[in-house]
């Protein structure tokens, strides 16, 4: 991934044993509400508020499910990224 | 239709649990919380109104920050699930929607909260992997914290009820239950739900009468109704009138001075009269429950089934844990034996944890010893914590659902590497238990010969022995009339098995819904089955029943009815030459 050129999506596959559940996506949404702007996340063709985990945990994501972040500035950038980060290592669970 | 003024009128359902009492109605709704009133709010008031929820969900999440920090460190586990209720408290979800809503619709707080609360749970209901959907819980538990500090002083909650009431609900979950101070219920109606539902097994186990699958009892009762709860006839008597709750009165009074002469003798052997002891034991699902079988003079456990402790959570129990109520039960009944039955999950209990909930037909599925066997870490961390327990009392081990050798050797080798490995590890255990095999499937009543070779002792569980041979599901309703322990191929079967086990000299025992009942009493007598385990409360009937019948006319008996051809001719013959026996077992069901 080349970071000079900042892309406003990306998919990122849920790793972790449990999916994306209540802890996991308090994690995100945490991150999400540090965002200057509005962060989503889409499965399908849902798309949901990264920054409430009630939405995110409606989204069923179990192990294996493919996530897109979409973010709607580059300014958000190291969000996405973070976000990216923390579905990559599962969480740290 | 409501009756417009209090009158009289009467429902019916299953009595699951025995006992009459008469108060007050006390509805509680879905989600275990008491019905939640709706008001309009004046247009001017509607700041006041969202500043009464923000000021709720600020004293809430006060409150749970308390218990965070006054948790024990050994439940980190439940500190990160409380954590993660704290931020749901701001949820955009929960939080803001419930403003809008107030704001929009001119409504009172806690009917907004309930209002956003039910439309996330059916976003949730729609989703197809069973740990997410289970998932809802912690939104409801944040909302249930916020409506307790919404409605202030009112009781609102199950927990909080404190005036003596007969709980009507739709169902009653585990988790509502155990919410419940039991000391305040007098008695439980539901909508749904039967005697071997989670509700009735908790209402026998406190004593306290139940009526149950009622269809609309919440529909039709209303709150502060006088009722009358007979559990003995499954039915329910709303606003009675003067003469109805004098008899009833009376009827109570009878019932009561008759169970307590029957539990007094209850705690003395079973003997028949003409000199046959037989071992009248209990049924348990909740730890807890051997409270139940000791006070109804039980003469040990024939059947702890242990899919409890899995139900209800989000991964597997660990071996301590296990190990720790398993103690519990076996030492409170020391020196009486404590059948341990091992897990027996994916029939028609499922764990949200384990990945067959997709099967088309988990009842033929990957369930029981299938699944243990399949499953080997689970069914060792089982098999450590039985035999760890057995050296505190007197344990048997019982497998599930065997249907063949292959089975039993496989189960009897996992038993032995765990005694090995526990030896290893120099942890204390008691190697020497009895081993027995459930014979529920048809199958094992054909192998009976050979299975006998291999194991201790039988024990018939006819509510899936029923099932299977009779090719019956016994939750549809359409063929449910099939369902009938004295069935005569069922009749013949258990005979079968009983005959074996005597030949090959090994114990068999009887610990389906079948031995709890007085008209089968002197069938289980007559087929030579000695060893009988049943609902706690169903104890003292039976052990009355059983002194005052003889084991050799109980043997002719059982000769004649081999060669009916149907359950109704044996069940008329029972009727006819026990009637005085059944009768003293039932008085009271039968006025």
């Amino acid at each position: 991934m080349n970071l000079s050129q900042p892309d406003l999506h990306r998919p990122v596959v849920i790793v972790n044993e449990l999916g994306l559940h209540a802890r996991s996506a308090a994690k995100i949404a945490e991150v999400a509400q540090n965002a200057k702007h509005k962060v989503w996340i889409a499965r399908d063709t849902e798309k949901v508020d990264a920054a409430s985990i009630i939405d995110l945990l409606t989204l069923g994501c179990i192990k294996g499910t493919e996530i897109v972040v979409c973010i709607e500035s580059p300014a958000d950038q190291p969000i996405l990224n973070q976000i990216i980060d923390l579905v990559e290592a599962g969480f740290g669970e | 239709m409501l009756p417009t003024e209090a009158q009289e009128f009467k429902l019916t359902g299953i009595g699951a649990s025995p006992g009459i009492c008469i108060g007050k109605a006390y509805l509680v709704d879905r989600e275990g919380v008491k019905v939640v009133p709706k008001y309009f709010i004046n247009p001017d008031r509607t700041a006041n109104e969202i500043n009464r929820f923000k000021k709720a969900v600020v004293k809430a999440k006060e409150d749970l920050r308390q218990i965070i920090s006054r948790m024990p460190e050994d439940l980190q586990h439940q500190t990160n699930i409380l954590e993660t209720h704290l931020l749901l408290f701001d949820d955009k979800m929960l939080f803001g929607r419930t403003i809008d809503f107030i704001d929009q619709d001119k409504v009172n707080a806690e009917w907004a909260l309930k209002t956003v609360v039910g439309q996330i749970k059916s976003m949730f209901r729609s989703m197809e992997d069973a740990y997410l959907k289970e998932r809802v819980s912690d939104i409801i538990h944040v909302s249930d914290r916020i409506m307790h500090y919404l409605t202030g002083a009112e009781a609102v909650k199950i927990s909080e009820i404190d005036k003596r009431v007969i709980l009507v609900a739709r169902d009653l979950s585990p988790a509502d239950t155990s919410q419940i101070q039991l000391e305040r219920i007098k008695g439980f109606l539901t909508d749904v739900g039967g005697k071997t539902s989670h509700t009735g097994i908790i209402a026998r186990t406190l004593d306290i009468p139940a009526v149950l699958g009622l269809v609309n009892a919440t529909a039709l009762i209303r709150n502060d109704d006088i009722l009358i709860v007979d559990g003995n006839n499954g039915v329910v008597i709303i606003n009675p009138e003067d003469h109805t709750l004098v008899e009833y009165e009376e009827r109570q009074e009878r019932y009561e001075a008759y169970r307590a002469r029957i539990t007094r003798e209850s705690h003395l052997q079973a003997l028949t009269a003409d000199g046959e002891v037989i071992k009248v034991q209990g049924n348990i699902e909740l730890p807890e429950e051997v409270v139940s079988v000791i006070d109804n003079g039980g003469d040990g456990i024939g059947l702890y089934r242990t899919e409890f402790q899995y139900m209800n959570r989000s991964e597997f129990p660990d071996e301590f844990e296990l190990f720790d109520k398993y103690r519990d039960v076996v030492e409170v009944m020391a020196p009486n034996p404590v059948t341990i039955r091992t897990l027996d999950i994916n029939g028609d209990k499922a764990l949200s944890y384990t990945n067959n909930g997709n099967e088309v037909n988990p009842v033929l599925g990957l369930r029981a010893i299938r699944y243990c066997l399949q499953n080997p870490e689970v069914f060792r961390t089982q098999l450590r914590a039985i035999l760890r327990a057995a050296a505190y009392g007197n344990v048997r081990i019982l497998f599930p659902m065997i249907t063949g050798c292959a089975e039993l050797e496989n189960a009897r080798q996992m038993l032995n590497e765990a005694a090995e490995s526990l030896a290893a590890e120099g942890i204390e255990h008691n190697p020497d238990i009895e081993v027995g095999v459930m014979i529920e499937v048809p199958s094992a009543v054909i192998m009976a010969d050979q299975l006998a070779e291999k194991c201790d002792f039988f024990s018939i569980g006819t509510n899936d022995l029923i099932q299977y041979s009779l090719a019956i599901d016994r939750s549809n309703r359409n063929v449910a009339y099939l369902y009938d322990p004295l069935n005569p191929a069922i009749i013949r079967m258990v005979k079968h098995v009983a005959d074996v086990a005597r030949k090959k000299k090994i114990r068999v025992a009887m610990c389906g819904e079948m031995a709890g009942e007085p008209i089968h009493v002197p069938i289980l007598l007559g087929l030579g089955i000695t060893e009988w385990s049943m609902n706690p409360h169903a104890i003292p009937v039976v052990k009355r029943m059983v002194r005052g019948l003889s084991s050799i006319d109980a043997r002719k008996f059982v000769k004649e009815i081999v060669d009916l051809t149907s359950a109704e001719e044996i069940n008329r013959l029972a009727r006819e030459r026990f009637r005085i026996h059944i009768n003293s077992g039932l008085v009271i069901n039968q006025e």
